[in-house]
């Protein structure tokens, strides 16, 4: 469907190499489809600026809309304590690199584990799959809880007390278990002849992880796993609750002293400059794995 | 006469309670082709799978140069590196190029050097007439092509004897004939081979020794001529007949 509607649209380059000279018919179909595509685009255009105009006005007449552009869009106080906001929101950034490098590499490790056949490994496959049931199941607002003022009032000797290693480990601790089943969910779809072709080339069951089984898993999962990091940033937030002063916490701050809720309406702006721009490349590479794999079905 | 590339002695092998090979003994000396014929689901795909130790056997012995590669110690790896086989689908690998499906094993497995393994593999698809596929990945190419590089992938890694499970079976009539003769070069180069086949006419000119297959047993054995021309037992004729009947002789 994509691939041929993209090589259909109006102004693509036709370049077959030869000296080939398109025929009258062919000519008249390009500006049949030229008008076809720019009357589409006016359509387009022209019903979005009604719906979401509407829309808009539809609020902004609101009797309520003053008193709540008051409380929310304070626009000029809301510049004000943007810096301490973006300085926050570092915090959900150094967080979100460090946490998706821990998960991706424990993520990986425990879907192995989970998919591995050989006897030596069963303990460590039954401790990976209840690991997984039960962090999976349980909500990450409180896996946070536990490890920020469970482990502390433990008291252990040498365990830190630094509230943002510890909502690390606990974001960590709670995304392994997802991610680790979205890997293994692609692992699991390769189809068997691909690992048996692999080892009757000779090459070790390694070998034939590393080479064959997961490149093709990592295709098919990646559409998933970005929507994981996506998920992973907004969630970074939730830290904010140990009192780490990332993003979410700075606004609670500076919203509090002014009981104004501008400062939130920033934080989750900043979250959505960073959240968007994702999404929409995710949206992407999922359609073009599609595509890859129907081209793949065809053939 | 020296040894026997691969000596089958007494092979059984069952599934649950249903015995799908049961007292197969043959051998395969240097150079030959064996040919295994029979219906649908006389365990012919089974014996290659036992041979390649993807399956387990139940009794009896495989040798491969003499050594019994059924035996509880053998290096299962080490036997796959002697060994070629190419399955009835082109498992070849879809996120790798032409090249790359080829080069893996001997730069992976035997440690040969990129730029020699690509060199050699260019050799290959020269002399199979698929050199300008090289730097395709595989969905681009037609099945026999698929079929072809499978083959070339195999015996990329040189090796000792070569299995190939019904690999025209998948492909429409115009493209089996390209594989085929493939398959014909190889025997002239001397490749070692055990095939299982429907095509006969193919059978005929490869093979040095036909088996044919039946309910799980050797029937009857012997030179091209003799089993697809003259048979002696009622089986292989029914069996000839049916083939014939559908066209493939
Ligand atoms: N993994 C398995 N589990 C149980 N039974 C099996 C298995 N593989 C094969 N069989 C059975 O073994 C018998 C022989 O199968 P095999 O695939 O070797 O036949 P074949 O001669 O290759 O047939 P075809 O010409 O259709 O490829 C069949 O009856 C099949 O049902
Ligand atoms: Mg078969």
């Amino acid at each position: 469907m994509g691939r041929s509607s993209e090589s259909n649209s109006g102004d693509a380059p036709y370049d077959f190499g030869g000296e080939w000279t398109p025929s009258q018919l062919e000519k008249d179909r390009r500006i049949a489809r030229k008008a076809r595509n720019t009357r589409n685009a006016w359509v387009a255009v022209s019903s979005s600026i009604f719906v979401i105009g509407g829309l808009a006005l539809f609020v902004v007449t609101s009797p309520g809309w003053k008193s709540l552009s008051d409380t929310f869009f304070a626009w000029a106080y809301g510049v004000e304590v943007l810096p301490k906001i973006i300085l926050g929101f570092g915090t959900n950034v150094m967080l979100t690199l460090i946490a998706s490098t821990c998960v991706a590499t424990f993520g990986l490790s425990i879907a192995l584990i989970r998919t591995s056949r050989s006897p030596a490994l069963a303990p460590f496959r039954i401790l990976a799959t209840i690991y997984v049931d039960v962090f999976r199941g349980i909500p990450m607002l409180l896996v946070i809880l536990l490890v920020g003022f469970g482990i502390p009032a433990l008291r252990i000797q040498g365990l830190t007390n630094n509230v943002l290693i510890l909502g690390t480990i606990a974001v960590v601790i709670t995304y392994t278990a997802y991610v680790a089943e979205v890997i293994r969910s692609g692992i699991l779809t390769i189809h068997p002849s691909q690992r048996a072709a692999a080892r009757s080339l000779g090459l070790s069951h390694f070998q034939s992880l590393r080479h064959v089984v997961l490149p093709q898993a990592f295709r098919r999962v990646t559409p998933p796993l970005l929507n994981d990091l996506v998920a992973l940033i907004k969630d970074t937030g939730l830290v904010s609750i140990l009192g780490v002063t990332d993003a979410v916490r700075a606004a609670q701050i500076a919203s509090s002293r002014s009981f104004n809720y501008t400062p939130y309406v920033m934080a989750a702006i900043i979250f959505l400059l960073v959240t968007i721009p994702l999404t929409r490349f995710t949206d992407r590479t999922l359609r073009r794995s599609i595509e890859r794999q129907n081209a793949t079905g065809v053939a | 006469m020296s040894e026997p590339v691969l000596k089958v002695d007494k092979l059984r092998k069952s599934y649950g309670s249903e015995v799908v090979l049961e007292d197969i003994s043959f051998s395969v000396p240097v150079h030959t082709a064996t040919v295994f014929i029979g219906s649908s689901g006389s365990g012919k795909s089974t014996l290659l799978r036992c041979i390649n130790l993807l399956d387990q056997v139940d009794d009896g012995s495989i040798k491969l140069d003499g050594e019994d590669i059924t035996a509880v110690d053998a290096d299962v790896d080490k036997v796959r590196r002697k060994l070629g086989i190419v399955f009835q689908s082109f498992n070849l690998f879809p996120h790798m190029k032409v090249i790359d499906n080829i080069t893996l094993a001997p730069i992976k497995v035997q440690g040969i050097s990129k730029e020699v393994a690509r060199d050699s593999a260019y050799k290959l698809l020269d002399r199979f007439g698929l050199r300008e596929k090289a730097e395709d990945y595989p969905d681009r190419l037609s099945g026999g092509q698929q079929q072809r590089v499978a083959i070339i992938r195999s015996i990329a890694v040189a090796p000792r004897l070569l299995l190939l499970d019904e690999i025209t079976s998948a492909l429409d009539p115009v493209l089996v004939n390209e594989v085929l003769s493939t398959v014909r070069d190889l025997k002239m180069e001397g490749m070692t081979m055990v095939l299982a086949t429907h095509e006969m006419g193919f059978a005929k000119q490869v093979a040095d020794e036909v088996c044919f297959l039946h309910h799980g047993k050797i029937l009857e054995w012997g030179t091209p001529a003799q089993i697809l021309e003259s048979p002696e037992k009622l089986e292989t004729k029914e069996f000839l007949k049916r083939v014939h009947e559908a066209g493939r002789l």
